[in-house]
């Protein structure tokens, strides 16, 4: 039989039993979607985290107060032990290496802010002018922190949208003097409505200079420092520097632990390639158990089909023919099934998309081969069962129809 | 052409030894119509599925044009088949969802012919056989006569040495079966060897050379003058 014919004549035989084949095809085509569909969102998740990441900048590295215990660096570290203070002058210090682009401390606490008998708690950061740049933090009014030295307790700070709209209203804030904790300060600047960084939500931050921070929350201790490195190749140099300036500061105690952005965004991108990986794996049991499914239907028509079997061999149809011709049913409906399951997922991510814009919930083209080819297989694989047993019918038997 | 030298074939039915073929020896020339007589178990649809290389004999030689067949592999003995031999069945056994025409094409797809010579060798035959207005009807919107005819055309599309007709007219009413005895010995007559099983002896004392097994075994081999 020519290939050509094989699939015409197995098109026709699927099509004269459509409840069942339209069942196999169901069966098949949901496999697929699910396959691509949970990769699609697994992918888009690893995507999202990813760009979270890298609008931190790659080339940036934090520097947390404390040894982590384990030396990888892990999100884990990031509740590391503190032993000894990251102090304003360790920053100074830290400033001074020639791989240093930019560099800011950062200190972070709970405060209420009132203006005129309105009052709220918000998150409180205090930080230095560089913060623009390293957390592209975008400006709706007014003007950021100064440019000035770390150490001045500057009153003055820059507002959320968020927390702007909540104490003034339609009013402009910009100038007024707003109580912060025990002291007063005035607004020079209102933050532009967008964006997340660090976990924190940009509309509802209050940014004021580093050391009024530590006044108001009556600390000497930073939360942490972020650097900057000139390029992705000084970042080795740049650590070198960290280390050695911190333990010349420390006694000889390298107490602080230096993540940097890459080695945290590979091993997010890890995690979550293994999570998709995962999600897909379960979704292929549904294909195993389509290619299952497809095995028994085959045998039913193998069972239903035995005088056709019986007459083909009579015709001159050997074996191997008679295997081939039920394979190739197996194979149509399951590259059938499976482009139909191909839309569908894809069908799938686009309204995941809707509904949640931010996720990139476009399936990876490996996910895609895989899905196809685990179809086939299943098909290929669960239909050799029913083919070798239709090919071993004694043509006698078959044609008397038992 | 054919050949069987003292050919068995023995069944194992409920611990029971039946011998369907008790070493039968027998030669079929070219162009002969032969039908083979005997009551119901006495071997003689043994003896045909044997000739029509569907079942294997146990002991004895088989020599169909001049090759031993007995010891052919499945693949062997398809191509031979789909080559030498046409098989007519009482239930005729056509293949519901294809049309005439593709019933009558079968054995060619099956051997890998290709659409344009598979109707150029078909549409000559269903002229000749009146099935013209018929070609494009499924095997249930024809009459038994008319399926009959559908399966005799596929049984000799392949231009096949051999015929062989297992109660070609069983199932069918008396005017039927004439005109189907009527289209086969018109193809016997171009040339085509035709072996007819059969109870009807109507049909069976038609041929020229009428066999007669009881028990697996020749009982009596009659040529007409």
């Amino acid at each position: 039989m020519r290939p050509l014919d094989a699939i015409g004549y197995g098109l026709a035989s699927l099509g004269s039993n459509r409840i069942r084949t339209l069942l196999m095809l169901l069966a098949m085509s949901i496999g697929v979607a699910a396959v691509v569909l949970l990769t699609g969102i697994g992918n888009g998740a690893r995507l999202y985290i990813v760009d979270q990441f890298s609008s931190l900048g790659t080339n940036l590295v934090i520097v947390i107060p404390g040894r982590a215990e384990t030396a990888s660096n892990t999100p884990a570290t990031l509740v590391g032990e503190t032993p000894r203070d990251l102090t304003l002058a360790d920053a100074r210090a830290l400033a001074r290496g020639d791989a240093v682009q930019r560099l800011t401390p950062i200190n972070i606490g709970e405060m209420n802010i009132a203006w005129r008998g309105k009052e709220r708690q918000v998150p409180l950061v205090g930080s230095t002018a560089p913060i623009l740049e390293i957390h592209h933090l975008q400006m709706d009014r007014g003007s950021f922190l100064p440019e000035e030295d770390m150490e001045i307790a500057r009153p003055v700070c820059v507002i959320g949208a968020k927390v702007h709209r909540e104490l003034f209203g339609q009013q402009n804030a910009l100038g007024e003097l707003v109580r912060l904790g025990g002291f007063r300060c005035r607004v020079i600047g209102v933050l532009g409505s967008e964006g997340r960084s660090l976990g924190l939500d940009t509309e509802e931050l209050v940014i004021v200079p580093v050391a009024f921070a530590q006044m108001l929350l009556n600390t000497e201790g930073l939360f942490r420092i972020l650097i900057e490195a000139k390029d992705l190749g000084v970042i080795d140099r740049l650590k070198t520097h960290i280390k050695t300036t911190i333990a010349k500061r420390h006694y000889g105690e390298e107490d602080v632990t230096i993540i940097t952005q890459d080695s945290v965004l590979a091993t997010f991108d890890k995690i979550l390639k293994v999570l998709t990986l995962t999600v897909a794996g379960i979704a292929g049991i549904s294909l195993v158990v389509a290619g299952i499914l497809i095995m028994n239907v085959m045998l039913m028509a193998v069972a239903q089909r035995t005088a056709e079997i019986g007459l083909c061999k009579a015709l001159g149809a050997g074996q191997l023919q008679i295997m081939a011709m039920l394979v190739t049913e197996a194979l149509l409906l399951s590259s059938i099934g499976g482009l139909i399951g191909l839309g569908l997922g894809f069908a799938g991510s686009w309204l995941a998309v809707q509904f949640y814009p931010a996720l990139n919930a476009t399936p990876p083209p490996w996910a895609i081969a895989a899905a196809l080819g685990t179809a086939l297989g299943t098909g290929f694989i669960f239909s050799l069962l029913p083919a070798r047993r239709a090919a071993r019918l004694d043509p006698i038997r078959a044609l008397a129809g038992h | 052409m054919i050949e069987l030298r003292e050919v068995s074939r023995i069944f194992h039915v409920g611990g029971q030894e039946v011998r369907a073929m008790d070493r039968i020896s027998l030669a079929i020339q070219p162009g002969e119509y032969l039908s083979i007589m005997g009551p119901s178990g006495s071997g003689k649809s043994t003896l045909l599925n044997t000739l029509g290389l569907l079942d294997t004999p146990d002991s004895g030689a088989y020599l169909l044009q001049g090759q031993d067949v007995t010891s052919l592999n499945d693949a062997q003995l398809a191509a031979v088949r789909s080559r030498t031999i046409g098989f007519i069945f009482q239930f005729f056994h056509l293949i519901p969802r294809l049309t005439a025409q593709q019933n009558i094409e079968l054995p060619l797809l099956l051997a890998g012919v290709s659409r344009r010579e598979r109707t150029g060798r078909s549409t000559p035959l269903i002229e000749a056989f009146g099935l013209s207005d018929r070609s494009n009807h499924r095997p249930d919107e024809l009459s038994g006569g008319q399926r009959q005819r559908v399966a005799i055309a596929r049984a000799v599309i392949n231009k096949p040495a051999v015929l062989l007709a297992d109660e070609p007219t069983g199932n069918l009413d008396r005017h039927s079966g004439a005109d189907i005895i009527e289209l086969l010995e018109g193809l016997n007559q171009g040339g085509l060897t035709l072996v007819v099983v059969t109870h009807d002896p109507e049909v069976g004392e038609r041929a020229r050379r009428q066999i007669r097994v009881v028990d697996g075994r020749i009982a009596a081999d009659v040529r007409r003058a």
